[in-house]
């Protein structure tokens, strides 16, 4: 993501990675993407992921795959991955097609990610048996 | 009927009844017009004896009856007079409006405008009985016109309950799926009325976009007023769930029927990621849960 206008926005925020997808991403930027995202992740030691899709107004089978697959490779890696921002259509559109986001925790917005993760790392850096109420 | 079949038919008649024959066709509806408006009174009374008789129009009083059957039996008149139907067409649209809210049916409608058709033609049976021919020419006269007013009066009726039917459906479609905030966070959709997959495809759009500008978190969505649902609908129900769940909102179904429940499980739709609970208090009670509010009376023995 070096040349041309930025795609994809990968910030830190405190242990937290949030990645921003500007635009629809062809198959080899989704790919491009997930590497990028999952390089960082060692880097800053990030205990989770937020990645925003509020800007999309489609999403095909390719990238619902790959946001389920870099979900799968973060929590190897030891982050926790959740979507937030699918907008009305688009989740119809995935449920009508039978693209699943899996295990993968969808949220509303970036707020409720952050708010979400908040409350899972706590969770399991305090050891309290307290369990999330499940989303 | 044609002049040479007159003539054939009237040919062992009298020399009055020839006279009588060559007043015009014309002149032949002005003279049945008038022998109805004389004897207006007992046909009425014989056409509303009829009615009730053969069960119809039970849904009105006898004087809403007296009144009704006075101004059909005028319009009725008046077309045969002027051979016009507008006056008609707008009075039976008027009587259309008034009776269908009372729960008249087509048949009854119909019935009744074909009774007063027969009424009428016996009457002019009996005028003109000992004259064949004229009586012949009578009824070519009266019967093209009264088809005409059964026509228009049915017609008129069906059109108004057309009207009405599909006035109702706007209406329905208008306030059918409310999205309704009850606390931060929870949404209410209250379903009443049969789910078709036009109604359901707006239920989607309305609870999804509902989700996102009330940031909702758990909706319940309450179906005790749905009288039954088919498969396609339920299979759209279950694909609304689970877009509301890609947005981040938990879904709570309330209030299926037991026929409804029957329904689902012998078509096999897979309700595992459903959550469902009997009654909207239920479903209320667990949603507030889920967002960690904790109601109780105040002083009460529930709270913590």
């Amino acid at each position: 993501m070096t040349s041309g206008p930025k795609l994809v926005s990968i910030l830190r925020q405190g242990s937290y990675l949030i990645a921003s997808i500007h635009t629809a991403l062809d198959d080899t930027q989704m790919v491009r993407f997930r590497e990028d995202l999952v390089e960082q992740i060692g880097q800053h030691r990030s205990r989770g992921v937020i990645i925003d899709v509020a800007a999309l107004d489609v999403l095909d089978s390719f990238g619902a795959l790959t946001l389920r697959t870099i979900a799968e490779m973060a929590r190897l890696r030891g982050a926790l991955t959740v979507i937030v921002g699918i907008q009305p259509d688009v989740a119809f559109a995935m449920v009508s097609l039978g693209m699943a986001t899996g295990d993968v925790t969808t949220l509303l917005d970036l707020e409720e990610g952050l708010a979400f993760l908040d409350s899972r790392t706590r969770w399991a850096s305090a050891g309290t048996a307290r369990r999330p109420t499940p989303a | 009927m044609t002049n040479d079949q007159d003539r054939f038919l009237a040919g062992g008649a009298t020399e009055d009844a020839v006279g009588l024959r060559r007043t015009a066709d014309e002149e032949l509806l002005p003279q049945l017009v008038a022998h109805l408006r004389e004897h207006r009174t007992k046909l009425r009374h014989d056409w509303a004896f009829r009615i009730t008789d053969a069960g119809l129009l039970r849904a009105m009083t006898p004087q809403e009856m007296a009144a009704e059957t006075t101004s059909v039996y005028d319009n009725y008149v008046e077309v045969l007079e002027t051979g016009s139907v507008e006056a008609l067409q707008r009075y039976a649209k008027n009587l259309s409006e008034r009776i269908i809210p009372r729960g008249v049916e087509t048949h009854e409608v119909l019935g009744i405008v074909l009774l007063l058709r027969d009424v009428l033609a016996r009457s002019l049976f009996e005028k003109y009985q000992v004259d064949f021919s004229l009586l012949n020419r009578v009824l070519d006269a009266y019967e093209p016109a009264a088809n005409r007013i059964a026509n228009t009066v049915a017609v008129s009726f069906v059109e108004e309950r057309e009207r009405v039917i599909r006035q109702q459906q706007d209406s329905i479609r208008e306030l059918s799926t409310p999205v309704l905030p009850v606390r931060e966070r929870l949404l209410i959709l209250p379903i009443i009325g049969v789910l078709d997959s036009e109604r359901a495809r707006q239920l989607t759009e309305q609870l999804l976009t509902g989700i996102r500008t009330h940031r909702a978190k758990v909706v319940v969505i309450d179906i005790t007023g749905v009288p039954d649902v088919d498969e396609a609908v339920a299979d759209h129900l279950v694909r609304t769930v689970d877009a509301s769940r890609l947005m981040g909102a938990s879904v709570i179904i309330t209030g299926l029927s037991p026929l409804i429940a029957q329904t689902l499980v012998t078509i096999g739709v897979d309700l595992s990621k459903m959550d469902t609970i009997g009654d909207l208090q239920g479903g209320l009670e667990e949603a507030e849960r889920l967002l960690g509010y904790i109601v109780g009376r105040e002083g009460g023995v529930s709270g913590p």
